[in-house]
């Protein structure tokens, strides 16, 4: 079974119609690169994936290990592995990164029936992996994201998805704002959790990620359909090419 | 028609004047005492209480809210005495000296006044009343003059309150907690007054914390002189009160620190009051609160910050989480004297709306009478960040989680401002009890 089944999906947004009739299958330990010109719907389908409210699904379902999620809030959907690393990550003033990670990854435990991650166990987790993507103690005291620089940002949605260890990582234009070395750092954050057991999908504009996290196959986007599948070739064609041609085709 | 006709009594000014006539004589003082209480309820009876017409309570108004004047508290039994030992605990986890006051009325074997350090003297205020104390006399009125209505009548009603001196130079090593507990479970009337003076370069933190039953009608007031280079926080907890009205006077030296907390989670109708004068240059002053509200809550905080001396900083932060039908009021005005150049003060207030029927009014007043100032005030109101708690709620927080998360943040950011980190645990734990009481 995929892990990830999205079939016939069509979306509105305030009554605009925006992905229409999306297929996507992603099978286990996966890595599917969504690539598509502006406007296409890449973050759409990041955010209906997820759960954001005023994304209206006309159509369609989306699977996750076989049980549709559409019907389900955001926090659930979290809980069963699904984990949206957000191409803007929102400051939360008040908020220390600490107590948010242990927020969410207990949260995520209560909704599973696991019992809560002891301080110690925790304490030694987020050293590990934060000190793996070059984020310091310091940053993790003060508030989320606050003041943070946009490759902190990323980085910190990479500690995220490293610390609640999900089985489908949805990155929506992670590469957006992040100069080559912070995209390296990011790139290979996210090439450390690959596993037989977690598939990605990543959401990108650009060619330039896909150098540093090689994916199994290429989608190209246009007017809220996969246009186009093929492996990670498909990613260097679109980089000489450029998007014109598909929208021709979906037109 | 005249606005100079005093309309008819109401049924509470009524029950006030006959409760004064019979009180008067038994509530403590000499040397003039009863002087001070009749000119102060007479000064009550020619403007009775407030309404909405007067633009300080236009949002609270008393002759609306305060339906009935409630019978003076008796002196607290033994078994009020009891139940007040037992049931003040909001901030037993903090290491203070601890002056215990039920019903109004200072209790000596729950207070801690062993070991008093040199410099320190606390002493009730019915008993300095009672022997006509002069120094302390002379203090009751002038320290930031008021013509204001709650007052008058804690004036006119005053029974019992702490009378603090910290001489000059000394810094208490503890806290001073005043703890006023409301034991009587009939409703009933309490009218507290306390005096604080710091000395010169001396250092203080005074906590009050007003919790128990929530029957009575409360009147409290405290004026606090701050001398010259001293440094004085004072933290207020109101957990309690049918109406809870309360003034702080503050008058401020030079060069001192000054930091204010205003804390409600609690009480049916809240009004606190402050007025704070700067009247010493270079003084840097925190003047912070955060109130929770639900259900049919009411609290107004009233602000006057006299800038009367000349590079004095202050900063005015206050935030509210009203939910239910409650409403929040905030009032604050800054004067800035003629002559107080180089004033720098910034005023905050801040709403969380967590109800489609909760009310947030916000007037805030700036008056500047001098051309080198720095002042602002900003004012915003509104509900839960739905993109925050989306973010949230991506991580795998629930809903109620998520919004709890968010409301601690948001309460936190003033709670922040008070030094003493024991305390801001425990408001921090005050704000997590009222959001679980809230889901």
């Amino acid at each position: 079974m995929h892990l990830l089944e999205v079939k016939n999906l069509h979306v509105e947004v305030e009554g605009k119609k925006i992905l229409n009739g999306l297929e996507l299958s992603v099978g286990k330990g996966a890595v599917h690169a969504i690539m598509g010109p502006n406007g296409s719907g890449k973050s759409t389908l990041a955010y209906v994936l997820a759960g954001k409210a005023d994304y209206r699904v006309t159509q369609g379902e989306v699977l996750l290990d076989g049980d549709d999620i559409l019907g389900i809030p955001p926090d659930e959907r979290a809980a069963k592995g699904l984990f949206l690393a957000f191409q803007y990550p929102f400051e939360i003033p008040g908020v220390a990164s600490m107590t948010f990670l242990r927020t969410a990854i207990n949260a995520q435990r209560r909704q599973r029936g696991e019992p809560e991650l002891s301080t110690p166990d925790f304490l030694r987790r987020v050293r590990e992996v934060a000190g793996r993507l070059g984020i310091d103690q310091d940053m993790l005291r003060r508030a989320v994201n606050v003041g943070f620089s946009g490759g902190e940002k990323k980085r910190n949605e990479i500690l995220q998805m490293a610390m609640l260890e999900p089985r489908l990582c949805v990155l929506d234009e992670t590469d957006s704002g992040l100069d080559i070395d912070a995209l390296k750092v990011v790139a290979e954050g996210v090439n450390h959790l690959r596993a037989a057991e977690r598939s990605f999908v990543v959401i990108t504009h650009y060619q330039r990620l896909l150098n540093y996290i090689v994916p199994d196959v290429v989608h190209v986007l246009s007017k809220g359909r996969i246009v186009k599948t093929g492996g990670k070739e498909l990613a260097l064609e679109l980089e000489a090419t450029g998007y014109a041609q598909y929208r021709d085709e979906a037109a | 028609m005249n606005a100079e006709v005093r309309p008819i009594r109401t049924a509470a000014e009524t029950a006030l004047a006959v409760n004064f006539a019979a009180a008067k004589a038994s509530l403590p003082g000499a040397n003039g005492v009863a002087a001070l209480r009749e000119e102060a309820f007479r000064r009550f009876e020619a403007g009775g209480l407030p309404s909405r017409r007067i633009e300080e309570w236009k949002y609270t108004d008393l002759r609306a809210l305060m339906r009935e004047a409630k019978p003076l508290a008796p002196l607290p039994d033994a078994a009020a005495r009891r139940w007040a030992a037992e049931s003040a605990a909001l901030l037993a986890s903090i290491d203070a000296r601890r002056i215990v006051f039920v019903d109004g009325c200072f209790v000596p074997e729950l207070s801690d006044l062993s070991d008093i350090e040199p410099g320190l003297s606390v002493r009730s205020m019915a008993s300095a009343l009672e022997a006509g104390d002069t120094r302390v006399l002379t203090r009751i009125g002038p320290i930031s003059p008021t013509a204001d209505t709650a007052m008058a009548l804690n004036t006119a009603f005053m029974r019992d309150g702490a009378v603090i001196d910290v001489a000059a130079g000394v810094a208490l090593a503890r806290p001073i907690h005043l703890v006023f507990v409301a034991a009587r479970k009939e409703a009933s009337a309490v009218f507290t007054r306390s005096l604080a003076t710091i000395g010169k370069g001396a250092r203080a933190m005074l906590v009050e914390s007003h919790e128990g039953s929530s029957e009575q009608q409360v009147n409290t007031a405290m004026e606090l002189d701050v001398a010259d280079e001293a440094h004085v926080d004072h933290v207020k907890i109101t957990a309690a009160g049918a109406l809870h009205v309360s003034t702080m006077m503050a008058a401020v030296g030079a060069h001192s620190r000054f930091n204010e907390f205003l804390f409600t989670a609690g009480g049916a109708v809240v009004r606190n009051q402050i007025f704070v004068r700067f009247a010493g240059a270079g003084t840097i002053a925190g003047i912070r609160g955060a109130s929770l509200l639900n259900g049919n809550q009411h609290a107004d905080t009233t602000l006057l910050v006299d800038h009367a001396a000349e590079g004095c900083t202050s900063r005015e932060t206050f935030k509210s989480v009203l939910d239910g039908e409650s409403r929040g009021v905030f009032q604050g005005k800054i004067i800035v004297r003629p002559g107080a150049q180089k004033t720098d003060a910034k005023m905050a207030t801040h709403a969380l709306l967590l109800s489609d029927t909760a009310e947030s009014d916000n007037k805030p007043e700036l008056e500047i009478f001098a051309d080198d100032v720095q002042c602002g005030h900003g004012a915003t109101s509104g509900a839960l960040d739905e993109d925050l708690l989306f973010y949230l709620r991506a991580r795998g927080i629930a809903q109620p989680e998520a919004e709890a998360l968010l409301i601690q943040a948001f309460v936190g950011e003033a709670v922040e401002g008070i030094e003493h980190a024991g305390l801001r645990d425990v408001l921090m734990e005050q704000v997590v009890k009222w959001l679980n009481a809230r889901t």
